[in-house]
């Protein structure tokens, strides 16, 4: 596979894989029923539950620092027609990650590719960003509008 | 010759069935929900997931039910569940410049880009007791404020450029960053271990350090370079995948305290910095944190060592509110057997006094 077609498939599958991780599971529950996509699957791993530590860096740019875990469940299953996927997000949803690597190995097979992203991944995103606007916009009214007084004569 | 004692199973059983009824209170009432909690005690579950050092809402918000709002109670059972599960890996560094950011202040600069956001705070309210909270008035929304995202550079970025300010400092060595949770402490740490310590540690303790340093015990003269929260992506490098794995996000406070250094031999005369990064919505805690972690590079930075807050081993040793909760409430339990030891002990010590009379003390002071 060419470089560029390989690079452009991983962003596609970071994309999708974010949106999952990102969204509330009972969310994505209620897109996959609206899509009919199948569920059948093979599981070779979990849902599991463990931690991951979270790092931050000295100073924010300086050297790395443990700054205390986070629960995190993964998932592995592969679908009939051999595609594996995986799924990792915060939490302790085991239903999310069945769902989120369902996903992932559907996004990766031509026949059900197009729907995962039409029917799951891009409301999730439009949902995402919609919400995120909203929290920029409810932070932005609280900056501070400074102003000058001007004081004495002239 | 050692005396094992048994007793009490029947009055401990007894004990934890009342404790799970007053947990529960008036039963007229309806039983809070843990979505209640995050939803609306919100700082106490953040507390609880920084000191508990696990970053889980639903366990902390558990948690505080389960301790009855006694946090520290709270962060004890998240740090005992915390252990029950198996480590995944490493997150890749968290990128607080590309935070989703929800309050954003400076006190050294009023005019950063990005601005000054207040975000949800307690500052300038005027605390006093609001009684319409007492009932169920809805509030108003939020007002919003429609525009380009700006976007928001670190200020340590910005002010490093003319040297003034030192620099966030080298990346770390291959041997990766110290592990408090796998390896057990020795004197001295790295600032990596350290830091990792005071993300974990008591809000009160380091509170407390940090306004020692402010009223004269190791003064540091700081300023509150920027203070910012709100939620950064969390990524993690696994073998199954060829790129970082998106894990969603957490909502951090980082505080980058800027401090006047009178520079030593071998550094000349610039700011300094203090770090702090919690877990959730904890300004006061990362202010301490940052304050904290300044005031223990006083050996690095070749300062003279005066004060409490700039030993190391004494900060960090007792920074752990489960370790100290566990060794002072650990005086609660039977000792019986070490009393009755110490008893004879005194009772004998006493005779002896006794024997010796009003005149055998006087005796012994005059010979010393």
């Amino acid at each position: 596979m060419p470089r560029e077609r390989e690079a452009e498939i991983n962003a596609a599958r970071h994309r999708r894989m974010a949106a999952l991780a990102h969204a509330d599971g009972a969310r994505i529950a209620e897109l996959w029923t609206g899509a009919g996509l199948p569920v059948d699957c093979e599981v070779l791993r979990g849902p599991e539950t463990g931690l991951v530590m979270l790092r931050g860096r000295i100073g924010g740019g300086g050297g790395r620092f443990n700054l205390g875990d986070a629960t995190v469940t993964r998932m592995t299953v592969r679908i009939p027609s051999g595609e594996i996927g995986h799924a990792y997000a915060l939490g302790r949803d085991g239903d999310k990650a069945r769902l989120s690597a369902l996903a992932d190995a559907l996004g990766q097979s031509p026949a059900y590719r197009e729907t995962v992203e039409a029917r799951i991944v891009a409301p999730l995103l439009a949902e995402a960003e919609k919400a995120d606007r909203r929290r920029r916009g409810e932070t932005a009214a609280t900056k501070v509008d400074f102003f000058t007084m001007v004081r004495g004569e002239d | 010759m050692y005396v094992a004692v048994k007793g009490g199973e029947a009055a401990i059983r007894n004990a934890h069935r009342l404790l799970a009824d007053r947990r529960r209170g008036d039963r007229d009432l309806p039983s809070i929900g843990l979505d209640q909690i995050v939803e609306q005690l919100a700082l106490a579950v953040d507390r609880v997931m920084a000191e508990g050092s696990l970053y889980d809402r639903d366990l902390a918000a558990l948690a505080v039910k389960q301790a009855r709002g006694d946090l520290i109670e709270a962060i004890f059972l998240v740090r005992a569940y915390r252990t029950t599960l198996p480590r995944f890996g490493y997150s890749v560094p968290l990128d607080t410049a590309a935070m989703l950011v929800e309050r954003r202040i400076s006190a050294t600069y009023k005019d950063l880009p990005g601005g000054q956001l207040l975000g949800p705070t307690f500052d300038y309210t005027h605390r006093l007791l609001d009684p319409d909270l007492a009932g169920e008035a809805a509030p108003e929304a939020p007002a919003t404020r429609e525009g380009e995202a700006e976007p928001m550079p670190r200020v340590s970025d910005l002010l490093g450029r003319d040297g003034l300010i030192e620099a966030d400092g080298d990346a770390d060595t291959d041997k990766g960053p110290a592990d408090i949770t796998r390896e057990p402490l020795e004197f001295p740490l790295g600032r990596d271990g350290r830091l990792q310590a005071l993300a974990r540690g008591d809000e009160g303790f380091l509170l407390a350090l940090a306004y020692s340093t402010q009223r004269g015990y190791a003064r540091s003269h700081p300023f509150v370079g920027e203070i910012r929260i709100g939620e950064v992506e969390v990524e993690i490098e696994v073998p199954e995948l060829p790129f970082p794995v998106p894990l969603g996000r957490v909502r951090v406070t980082e505080c980058q305290m800027v401090n006047q250094f009178k520079g030593s031999l071998k550094a000349p005369p610039q700011f300094t910095r203090g770090y702090g990064l919690v877990f959730g919505q904890s300004e006061r805690k990362a202010m301490a944190m940052s304050l904290t972690d300044r005031s223990l590079r006083a050996y690095e930075l070749g300062e003279d060592l005066v004060a409490p807050a700039q030993d190391e081993e004494f900060v960090i040793s007792h920074s752990d509110n489960v370790q100290a909760t566990g060794f002072v409430e650990h005086l609660k339990l039977p000792h019986y057997v070490d009393f009755q030891a110490e008893l004879d002990l005194v009772r004998r010590m006493r005779a002896e006094f006794e024997a010796r009379g009003e005149g055998g003390v006087e005796r012994q002071e005059a010979a010393e």
